[in-house]
């Protein structure tokens, strides 16, 4: 139970915080179009909002309960599982960010996910 | 804003150096890290000599500057492209990181890990099939 808990954390933290990082810098491009010499803007413009930040805290979080897991669990089941963050994220995308997963990069992000497993299952 | 179904040859060049920056840094923290030897916390003071000595490996800062550009261009895309197209297609580095671990570490990449290599190439062929960019 702590453990399925804790690897909810790192899965839905872990993403959670990337995906505020994601609409934070859309909102800026939005505001102004990222072209090359407005690339130092961005990054200098992205470290103000607070999306941004709780995007980095939520992924602290994340890194935290993943140190936690690492010391309960062992590696060879928790890396494999935190491949979940590939099948959250597109979900996530689809439904906050409002991105269009169509089939082909479902399939895609599910091959990904089953790369990783075999990856880290081998290590066993 | 680009809505065309590929990435632009500078987007792509972007994406290949981010996902190449995030490999290396990894791969150079594990070298600076094997280097410095393996963390034991049998007290607070041993741990923090024990980080100390690791920030005076080259190899931890030259990692720790891949990964800031890493963070950087990530920024840089994910204002032009899908996190959902980024994410997976970043997933790369797994596959990179094994392969210079194993051509710079010298460490053994079994059957099972090269076909989990292969999975995630074919994962990525897939994704950058899509649109890169869905939304406005």
């Amino acid at each position: 139970m702590r453990i399925a808990f804790f690897l909810a954390i790192v899965v839905f933290a872990g993403t959670g915080g990337e995906m505020l990082v994601a609409h934070a810098t859309k909102q800026i491009a939005r505001r102004r179009p990222v072209t090359r010499p407005a690339v130092i803007h961005l990054i200098g413009h992205a470290v103000r909002p607070g999306a941004i930040w709780a995007g980095l805290a939520l992924q602290a979080v994340a890194f935290f309960a993943l140190l936690a897991l690492l010391s309960w669990a062992d590696v060879s089941f928790v890396v494999p599982a935190t491949a979940l963050n590939y099948a959250v994220g597109a979900a996530g995308s689809a439904l906050f960010l409002r991105e269009r997963v169509n089939r082909v990069r479902w399939a895609g992000v599910l091959l990904v996910c089953l790369g990783v497993g075999v990856m880290c299952a081998s290590e066993r | 804003m680009d809505d065309s179904p590929r990435l632009s040859r500078s987007l792509t060049l972007l994406l290949a150096v981010t996902v190449a920056l995030g490999a290396i840094g990894e791969v150079l923290l594990a070298a600076g890290m094997k280097r410095v030897g393996s963390v034991v916390p049998e007290s607070l003071a041993a741990t923090s000599r024990l980080f100390i000595t690791a920030f005076t490996a080259g190899e931890i800062w030259l990692g720790i500057g891949a990964l800031l550009l890493f963070f950087a261009g990530s920024l840089v895309l994910l204002s032009k492209i899908d996190y959902s197209y980024l994410q997976p297609v970043s997933a790369a580095g797994y596959a990179l990181v094994a392969v210079l671990g194993h051509t710079v570490l010298g460490e053994r990449v079994t059957f099972w890990r090269w076909a989990g290599i292969g999975c995630i190439w074919l994962g990525v062929a897939l994704v950058s099939h899509t649109s890169p960019r869905t939304t406005v």
